[in-house]
């Protein structure tokens, strides 16, 4: 038996389908955002495994430009949830919502 | 055969962890059950050959942004559950199902189509292969992919500017707001709509 990429690719679609239920049925911001980190590190594994199957340095490539967007959108994320705290005192989704819909 | 166990390893202890990140009502046990989650996938990488991604993912990923949770959590309460409002868990486990379904279909569909090829690939060319990934990763980064590299750069510096000025000082008054309250602006308008 072997280690193929069927299986990383089917690893990386149970762990990017987990972080999608997360982000499905978390009501809380912060939590919303660690689900989102989850179906990140999925995808890396996906082009990771993808770059090692075919040869090519690009599936890594891209692997890092994920890795440097999901650092700065946690840095803007994390700014905006600290004004949101101190606005409304809450991260609950349905606290925070405004609009009717 | 060690890879296949370690394989097994890593995979069934991401699935558990990132499991106890969706599910767990305590944000402290999502945050540190994501954190080694992070650490396992690294293991991944390792695996793969990708060694250098597998070092970043263990100094970006495990060593900032967790850290950047961690700080971030100093300023929530993060001691009592998070209370969550459910209205249809039926139906989210059902579209999470059907959509996890599709997912691993599209993600395992360029082996059923065999004919994907690499267009440009990077890591055959003649002088890669012979000093090791992090090397590779060198060459392939400042050649190829220098312009979305250097985009790359100023995005994180775009990243940190926003992140300083949203949570940096004057952190007694809200910039989102203006001084005076949107009730207070309701009833300045409304005064001067009775002057006229």
């Amino acid at each position: 038996m072997e280690i193929t990429v069927n299986h990383y690719l089917i690893l990386s679609g149970i762990l990017f389908s987990i972080g999608l239920m997360g982000v499905l049925r978390r009501k809380n911001l912060l939590m919303l955002f660690f689900a989102t980190e989850v179906m990140l590190n999925a995808v890396n594994v996906a082009f990771a495994a993808i770059g090692n199957y075919y040869g090519d340095l690009s599936g890594q490539m891209f692997a890092f430009f994920v890795i440097a967007v999901a650092a700065s959108e946690v840095a803007v994320g994390l700014g905006l949830l600290i004004v949101l705290y101190k606005k409304y005192g809450s991260l609950d989704l349905d606290v925070i919502a405004t609009m009717k819909g | 055969m060690y890879e296949v166990i370690a394989f097994y390893v890593f995979a069934i202890s991401t699935t558990v962890l990132f499991m106890i990140t969706v599910m767990s009502k305590n944000v402290l046990y999502a945050m540190t059950s994501l954190a080694a989650g992070m650490v396992m996938i690294s293991g991944f990488f390792f695996l793969l050959g990708a060694d250098f991604l597998g070092v970043v993912q263990l100094i970006v990923y495990v060593g900032a942004v967790m850290a950047l949770y961690a700080f971030a959590m100093m300023f929530f309460d993060a001691t009592k559950d998070v209370k969550e409002k459910h209205e249809h868990p039926a139906l989210v486990f059902l579209l999470g199902g059907l959509m996890a379904l599709v997912f691993v279909i599209m993600f395992s569909a360029p082996i059923i189509g065999e004919n994907i090829h690499a267009l440009y690939p990077v890591g055959l060319a003649e002088n890669l292969g012979k000093f090791g990934n992090a090397q590779d990763v060198g060459l392939v980064l400042f050649t190829k992919y220098l312009v979305p590299f250097e985009v790359a750069a100023v995005m994180l510096l775009v990243a940190m500017i926003a992140g300083i000025i949203l949570a940096g000082k004057k952190m007694d008054y809200s910039l989102t707001e203006c001084e005076a309250s949107d009730e207070e602006l309701e009833l300045e308008l409304l005064k001067e709509g009775a002057e006229k």
